[in-house]
C-alpha cells in the first residue's frame, strides 16, 4: 500500500502532521510532503477533515 | 541581514511565537523569529473568540482585527435545550471574535517593534543538538540551507509541531486527542451577531460541537470539530455541510478553512535542555472548548520571562527551564486539566444525558460568563450522573 494525498482536495491544515506517529509528513504551504517514514497506518487518512488522504494499491 | 547566533530562535509566527518573541526582545534578548509560510496569519485555521481580558493582557485592542463583540454565549443540548450565559465576561472563553489574519499580524508588529528579527518564509527542517542540549536551528528560506545558532530555541509550531519532536519529547497527537474541524466563514443576515453559539450531539458532530460565532456585517463562522476517534476521511466537512443545511440554509460561503486542535490530557514535558514549546506545540489549548489564542499568549508570555532570566543567568538547561512549565500549570495548565477531565466525562455521555444536563440549568440565570460557574452548577443539580466530577469542580 502507499499514501497518497489528492492535491486538488487538501485544504494543507496539518491536522494529518499532527497525528502521524512517525514524523514521516511535512507541510509546507500548501503543498504536504510524504516522508519516507510513512508506515501506512492509515491514521492521517481518518483524521483529513477533507478526505484528501488515501492508501492505495499505486502510487497516485 | 540574519546573524549566525541569537539568545533566541522562535520557531512558527502564531500568537504564542509573536508572543514570546516580543517578551525576550523587551528583555534585550538578541531574539529571531522564523515562520515558513510566506504571509504570517494566512490561511486560518481558527474559530477566532477570544475572552476580551486575555488580548487586552497583551496587546492594545484595535477596531482593524476585532470583527465582532460577543455579550454572551449559548449551548445547544443535542434536541435543542438552551442555556444560555450573559454578562462581562469573566473567564469566559468568547467575547471578541477577531480577524486572526490581521491579528496575528499585529502580534507580529509588535514583536518587530520590541527589537525581534523576523523571517518568513523559512522552515526549521531539524535541530542543532551538541551532547543532548538543544544549540540551534537547521532552516530553509528560498532554498537556501543555513543554520543558526541559538541559547534556546522555543517551539512555538502548532499543532503539526516538530520541533519538540527533534529534541525526543512526544508531542504526536493520537486519534482521541484530536479533533478535527471545519468551518465556513458565511454570509447570511440571519445568523445572531450578539451571541457565540454552541451545538452538541452525535448526530451533530460526535465528540466535539459545532459552533456559530458572530462575524459582523452580517457574517459569522459556522465550523464544527469531530474528536479524531470518531472521524472518518472528510467527515468533518460533510457534517458542516449537514449543519449548514439545517441550521443556516441561505448562508453564502464566503471562505472555508479546516484545522487539526488538540484536546490532549494537559502534558508536562514541555521543557528540555536549551528548549521550550509555546501555544498548540506544547497541546496548551483548552481540550473542553478548543480555544487556544488566549493559552498559548499566556504561555509565551510566562516563556519569554522564564527564557530571557535563565538566558541572563547563563543557564539554559531544562532544570532551569521547568520555572515556565511550572507557572504554566500553576496559572492555566491546572484549569485544563480540570477540563480534560469534563471533556473526557461529557464525551462518555449520551445525547439523552446531555439533554438532562441542560433541562437541569435551562431556568439558571447566570451572572457571570465562568465556565466554572456553570459546571458548579450542573453537578449540584446532577450528582449522580457527574459524579466522577465530584472533587473536581
Amino acid at each position: 500500500m502507499v499514501l497518497n494525498v489528492n492535491r486538488y482536495v487538501c485544504g494543507y491544515c496539518g491536522a494529518c502532521v499532527a497525528v502521524c506517529p512517525h514524523c514521516a509528513l511535512e507541510l509546507v504551504e500548501t503543498w504536504l510532503e510524504i516522508g519516507s517514514g510513512c508506515t501506512e497506518c492509515g491514521i492521517c487518512v481518518k483524521i483529513c477533515p477533507v478526505g484528501a488522504l488515501s492508501l492505495d494499491e499505486v502510487k497516485a | 541581514m540574519i546573524d549566525t547566533e541569537y539568545d533566541v530562535v522562535v520557531v512558527g509566527a502564531g500568537p504564542g511565537g509573536s508572543i514570546t518573541a516580543k517578551n525576550c526582545a523587551e528583555r534585550g534578548m538578541k531574539t529571531l523569529m522564523v515562520e515558513k509560510r510566506q504571509m504570517i496569519g494566512d490561511p486560518v485555521r481558527c474559530a477566532e473568540g477570544i475572552a476580551k481580558h486575555t488580548v487586552k493582557k497583551h496587546i492594545e485592542p484595535n477596531p482593524k482585527w476585532i470583527c465582532a463583540e460577543a455579550k454572551g454565549f449559548r449551548i445547544f443540548s443535542p434536541s435543542g435545550i438552551k442555556v444560555e450565559m450573559v454578562g462581562e465576561f469573566g473567564s469566559g472563553e468568547v467575547g471578541y471574535v477577531l480577524d486572526r489574519k490581521l491579528f496575528d499580524r499585529a502580534l507580529a508588529h509588535e514583536a518587530a517593534r520590541s527589537g525581534a528579527t523576523i523571517l518568513v518564509k523559512t522552515r526549521a527542517t531539524g535541530l542543532l543538538i551538541e551532547d543532548g542540549k538543544v544549540c540551534g536551528v537547521e532552516l530553509e528560506h528560498l532554498g537556501k540551507k543555513f543554520c543558526v545558532r541559538a541559547k534556546v530555541v522555543v517551539g512555538a509550531d502548532g499543532v503539526e509541531s516538530k520541533v519538540g519532536r527533534w529534541a525526543g519529547m512526544n508531542t504526536s497527537l493520537k486519534p482521541r486527542d484530536i479533533e478535527t474541524c471545519a468551518q465556513a466563514l458565511v454570509y447570511d443576515p440571519s445568523a445572531d451577531q450578539e451571541f457565540c453559539e454552541f451545538y452538541l450531539g452525535r448526530e451533530i458532530a460526535p465528540g466535539g460541537y459545532a459552533w456559530i460565532f458572530p462575524k459582523g456585517e452580517g457574517c459569522a463562522n459556522v465550523g464544527l470539530g469531530i474528536l479524531g476517534s470518531f472521524s472518518d476521511a472528510g467527515a468533518p466537512f460533510n457534517y458542516l455541510n449537514n449543519f449548514l443545511k439545517k441550521y443556516l440554509p441561505n448562508a453564502k460561503i464566503l471562505e472555508i478553512i479546516v484545522g487539526g486542535v488538540p484536546v490532549s490530557k494537559p502534558t508536562d514535558g514541555i521543557v528540555g535542555d536549551g528548549i521550550v514549546l509555546v501555544g498548540d506545540a506544547a497541546r496548551q489549548s483548552d481540550p473542553l472548548t478548543g480555544g487556544g489564542i488566549g493559552n498559548a499568549m499566556e504561555a509565551g508570555a510566562i516563556a519569554g520571562e522564564v527564557v530571557s532570566e535563565a538566558i541572563s543567568e547563563g543557564d539554559t538547561s531544562a532544570e532551569r527551564l521547568r520555572e515556565y512549565e511550572e507557572r504554566w500549570f500553576k496559572e492555566r495548565g491546572k484549569k485544563l486539566m480540570r477540563n480534560w477531565l469534563v471533556k473526557e466525562h461529557i464525551m462518555s455521555l449520551s445525547d439523552e444525558e446531555l439533554d438532562k444536563l441542560a433541562k437541569s440549568i435551562a431556568d439558571v440565570k447566570f451572572k457571570g460568563l465562568q465556565l466554572y460557574e456553570l459546571l458548579k452548577h450542573l453537578l449540584r443539580r446532577n450528582p449522580k450522573l457527574l459524579w466522577k466530577l465530584k472533587g473536581y469542580i
